[in-house]
């Protein structure tokens, strides 16, 4: 029968899900197509937006200053709308490497980059991360070299963070668009570095 | 109208050493440790009311607040200069 | 849990489900983030998520926690009975969704 395939039970949360949301539509607390436009826009929102800001910043030394004084006027002023976001940028330098995390939950800049990844939310990295950055890293990948020090920002309250990781050699003369191509969110976490040209 | 600032960015702080009930946005990793202010972030309604349906004003300055690795670990493995860097709740600090 | 011993992170990701993605949405429209009424604060949210105890970790997901998390906060704030979930929840069940 054709049926069979699509026939999944509910499980106790979806049911959650369903009976939550079909309550507080009766009762005119939301509707559904609120429901599905936030649904829409939050699939709207994704690192292409943070990749964006990142390559005006390497390539316009004002909007840079601006940027680390004040993330989300930044953002805002490339017309990226990030409700409620109040953004801290976090400049990676030849000195230092940042890294962002929350070990209370999962706080992250999504109104700007979107949903987190789930390694982001995921117990081993809010423990470890801020304990041992150089080893979850190098788990990554990622290796920091000795001479460059780590700083952990652990968004535990009101603000939300964004890396800005330094410029890859051999892209000189590169236009925004090629430059945003090589911004990856986890090089905007900090977990990793922008793509080699 | 927000409490006022009672630290600078400079400022040698040491988060207090409590352990209380209802929700905290302290980690329990840097309760009892010394650090210095790198900013103040602003004024901002009380988490720990908040969570219990309550206002949280008046709004509260909030600070981020910079910490040796080596000092709030025992086993840190990495550069001396290695930090982690935390928003904290003015009720939460003391001068240290 | 800053600073527990916790084994290797694994880079996984899922491409959220569609339920998933509603009960965000949820949160984004019930503390108003988007302009909506406001109806509860991401405080009593994770308030409600530390409730769940550590356990939630092991036999919860994301967005599991997430959605008992903001029944919880609705229980708490009146807009929602328990028996108004317990009743709505049998009819879900019942007509198969």
């Amino acid at each position: 029968m054709s049926e069979l395939g699509k026939y999944r039970p509910l499980t106790y949360f979806q049911l959650m899900e369903i009976s939550l949301r079909e309550l507080l539509v009766e009762k005119g607390v939301v509707s559904e197509p609120q429901i599905e436009a936030t649904v829409e826009d939050m699939r709207s929102r994704g690192p292409e937006r943070g990749a964006r800001v990142v390559a005006r910043a390497w390539t316009d030394p004002g909007y840079k200053r601006r940027l680390l004084a004040d993330g989300t006027a930044a953002c805002e002023e490339l017309g990226l709308d990030v409700p409620a976001l109040r953004l801290i940028v976090m400049q990676n330098t030849p000195e230092v490497h940042n890294v962002i995390v929350c070990t209370l939950c999962s706080c992250y800049p999504r109104m700007l980059l979107g949903l987190p990844p789930d390694w982001y939310k995921s117990r081993n990295y809010r423990s470890r991360v801020v304990r041992e950055p150089r080893a979850v890293l190098a788990e990554f990948g990622t290796v920091i070299p000795d001479r460059v020090a780590i700083r952990v920002h652990d968004s535990t309250a009101d603000m939300r963070y964004m890396v800005l990781p330094m410029r890859p050699a051999g892209t000189e003369g590169w236009n925004e668009e090629r430059l945003a191509a090589l911004v990856t969110r986890d090089s905007m976490i900090g977990v990793a570095l922008p793509k080699a040209p | 109208m927000a409490l006022e600032a009672r630290f600078r960015p400079g400022d040698r702080v040491r988060v207090m050493k409590a352990y209380p009930l209802g929700h905290v946005r302290t980690p329990y990793y840097i309760r009892g440790h010394t650090g210095v202010v790198e900013r103040l972030c602003g004024a901002f309604a009380n988490p720990e009311e908040l969570a219990q349906m309550r206002s949280g004003l008046p709004a509260r300055p909030l600070y981020r607040v910079r910490f040796l690795q080596t000092e709030v670990w025992p086993d840190y493995r990495g550069r001396p200069d290695d930090a982690v860097e935390i928003e904290i709740f003015q009720h939460w600090l003391e001068k240290a | 849990m800053g600073g527990l011993p916790a084994g290797p992170v694994e880079p996984s990701e899922h491409d959220y489900a569609d339920w998933e993605r509603r009960v965000d949405a949820l949160m984004v429209l019930l503390s108003g983030i988007k302009g909506a009424h406001k109806l509860l604060t991401v405080d009593e949210l994770r308030k409600n998520i530390e409730a769940l105890g550590p356990e939630a970790y092991d036999r919860m997901s994301y967005y599991e926690r997430w959605v008992a998390s903001i029944t919880q906060t609705m229980l708490q704030r009146g807009v929602i009975t328990t028996e108004e979930l317990a009743r709505k929840m049998r009819e879900v069940e019942e007509r198969g969704a």
